[in-house]
């Protein structure tokens, strides 16, 4: 029971006056974020980022990750009270949520969703308090080589698994590499496609991209919507809570099913909006009344809240074990240990146990704080989103200005993030995926280092990815994962000879 | 959400913007390829793979990628298109992005402040209608917030102009 003394310290770690302040103030900051348009987790945390330097380390971490918990509840507030997923991963809440809403049911609703992603985010702690130890110890063993192909995996798993084309998701992808790329080579000192200008060489960071795709980009995407926000206001009584909890337990089967397609989506880095949606799908293929569905099923609320939190929550645990995180947030995330000097990975867990421990401390805390802050303060934030957005939109965007400035107190990222925003538009609009591309900037420079020591060891021969059954079945799952898109068709040519 | 070109409401279709990502995806690639091979994309004796050597590879990916939606999307040139945008929901992200472009080269000539305050209230008096009192207060209240809550609490500067400097900050 190794792991439950650690955490035990962890709590103690986590659990003093000034972190749960933070925490607190984490989670509020957080649902804010996830409340309005064009804040998301990726780029709020990438925002706040900068407010977080003056702080101790574990205060710091646990803040922001809090504002992750917080971001992941927020969404499912717009999409049941306004139809309006605040996250991509709260859009299968609203099939059910808003028409539960619309009947009256608004209370119920909310409580399911903020219940069901408590629920699944608690089954995600537990995953990452008894597994990553483990993973680390094993990832320890890990060379160059087995660290390079872990990196191939996720970046072939994007395109096995994304809906979006795959050529659009190759492309996107590698435009992240050859943007993480520019600036000097951290090997050599060679500069690379900097062409003489000294903005360049330090290269593009992933934060003002973040900053730049998921909010200028989400502002000038809610501006082609038109922008009347109708919703119902909410209040929550607390019977109502009671009687949904209760409810809530008959469902136990579809929130054990969406745990599961929760966790394995987070960890391998799927993500959270396929999970949702994938977890969505499942719970109306199982029901006996598959017609209620779209129509106010208190199940497709349950489904899809209870998977996006079980995947916005394990994407953490690839993240602090190998150093690769599971979706752009847990990028940002990662983005931040390192200002701080922390090197997620194996070692990090044997280095730097109090702060591992509690952070994960913190995530059932915080989960915790989080699930009582939003049941009581839900009419507030419908409030808010009653401001109209001739005000929000600039104010948003003055935030965002604000954000890219800080990251390095440079103009050029503030212009970078305006270039950055216009792309968001378009790649959105036409269906390029946007995760591959900031996983990408961000791990470039650790997948090309991984993979020229591997390179330096072999001198030069691919071999050495096939050298032992652990590289070699990394790289064949990967190859697999890369060619998924295409077996069908293969399947049909095969099939017509 | 597809619609086809017959739809009530004209638009712009996807053909162009589709085109157009995809010569810039292509034309990215070109520049990584060509820089990969002028820093070297071979082995050096001892030292091990050269700098261009990751990105080059990277680079022909991404050619071959963007080359791959060009085709296609040249292929179905002539097709009906799924709707990128209608003119009125174009004219609604002009709306947005316009002022955006000269708000961030405020920023550089004003400081962020002075730029902020212009932004809000610009917005609030010709596209939400506010009084001039709620516009004023809001486009004053937001930048005095950031700040308090940047320079004074976090300590973090945000950049300044000659006005801020007049003031003597």
């Amino acid at each position: 029971m190794e792991e439950f003394n650690n955490l035990m310290h962890g709590f103690s770690v986590a659990l003093t006056l000034h972190n749960l302040g933070f925490m607190v103030l984490g989670i509020t900051l957080g649902i804010l974020i996830g409340v309005l348009p064009g804040l998301g987790g990726a780029n709020g945390i990438a925002i706040l980022l900068p407010l977080t330097f003056s702080m101790d380390q574990t205060s710091a971490i646990i803040m922001l990750s809090c504002i992750y918990w917080g971001a992941l509840f927020g969404g499912a507030i717009t999409s049941i009270l306004f139809n309006i997923p605040g996250e991509p991963w709260s859009v299968a809440t609203t099939f059910d949520g808003y028409p539960m809403a619309q009947q009256g049911r608004a209370g119920a609703a909310l409580t399911a969703a903020f219940t069901s992603s408590f629920v699944g985010a608690f089954f995600a702690v537990l995953l990452i308090t008894f597994l990553a130890p483990l993973v680390a110890r094993f990832a320890l063993r890990f060379g160059a080589a087995e660290m390079f192909a872990v990196q191939m995996l996720t970046f072939c798993s994007f395109v096995g698994m994304s809906k979006e084309p795959p050529a659009k998701t190759l492309a996107v992808m590698t435009l992240g590499f050859a943007l993480a790329a520019v600036g000097m080579d951290t090997v050599t000192g060679t500069l690379r496609m900097t062409f003489g200008y000294t903005e360049l060489l330090k290269g593009f960071d992933f934060l003002i991209a973040v900053i730049g795709l998921f909010g200028i980009g989400e502002i000038l995407l809610t501006m082609e919507e038109g922008l009347a926000f109708k919703g119902k206001s909410a209040k929550i009584q607390f019977n109502v809570v009671l009687q949904t909890w209760k409810e809530l337990l008959r469902y136990w089967r579809t929130s054990l099913r969406s745990v599961l397609v929760g966790c394995w989506m987070g960890v391998t880095p799927g993500g959270a909006t396929p999970a949702s949606f994938m977890a969505y799908g499942l719970a109306r293929r199982g029901a006996k009344d598959k017609d209620s569905f779209g129509k106010g099923n208190i199940e497709g609320v349950v489904a899809p809240e209870t998977a996006a939190h079980a995947a916005g929550t394990s994407a953490l645990l690839p993240m602090l074990t190998l150093g690769i995180p599971g979706s752009p947030t847990a990028a940002v995330l990662l983005g931040g240990l390192l200002i701080w000097g922390l090197q997620p990975g194996p070692l990090l867990f044997a280095e730097k146990p109090d702060f591992v421990w509690g952070l994960i401390a913190s995530m059932y805390l915080g989960n915790i704080v989080g699930l009582i802050v939003v049941l009581t303060t839900v009419p507030w934030w419908a409030a808010i989103l009653r401001i109209p957005f001739s005000v929000i939109g600039p104010v948003i965007i003055v935030i965002c200005a604000i954000g890219a400035y800080t990251v390095h107190n440079s103009l050029f990222d503030v212009v970078m993030m305006l270039v950055f925003g216009v792309f968001g538009y378009l790649f959105k609009k036409l269906r390029y995926p946007l995760a591959p591309l900031v996983l990408a900037l961000v791990l470039g420079d650790m997948a090309e280092s991984s993979f020229r020591q591997s390179m330096l060891l072999s001198q030069g021969s691919l071999d050495i990815f096939w050298a032992n059954p652990l590289v070699a079945g990394l790289m064949s799952l990967s190859f697999l994962m890369l060619l998924w898109p295409v077996i069908p068709a293969l399947k049909h040519y095969l099939r017509s000879r | 959400m597809e619609r086809s070109e017959e739809a009530a409401e004209a638009g712009l279709t996807n053909r162009w913007p589709e085109i157009l990502v995809a010569l810039f995806l292509l034309a990215a690639s070109i520049i990584v390829v060509i820089d990969s091979i002028r820093v070297g994309i071979g082995w050096e004796e001892g030292e091990g793979p050269l700098a261009g050597y990751f990105p080059f590879y990277i680079g022909c990916i991404l050619m071959l990628s963007s080359g791959w939606i060009l085709v296609g999307a040249l292929m179905k040139f002539r097709r009906a298109q799924p709707q990128f945008a209608t003119w009125g929901e174009l004219k609604l992200v002009m709306q947005m992005l316009v002022p955006l472009i000269f708000y961030v080269a405020a920023v550089i000539y004003l400081g962020i402040y002075v730029s902020s305050l212009l932004l809000i209230g610009f917005f609030m008096k010709v596209h939400g209608k506010f009084s001039w009192l709620a516009t004023a207060i809001t486009a004053i209240a937001v930048p005095l917030a950031s700040f308090m809550l940047f320079e004074r609490w976090f300590l973090v500067p945000l950049p300044k102009g000659p006005i801020e400097l007049m003031l003597g900050f």
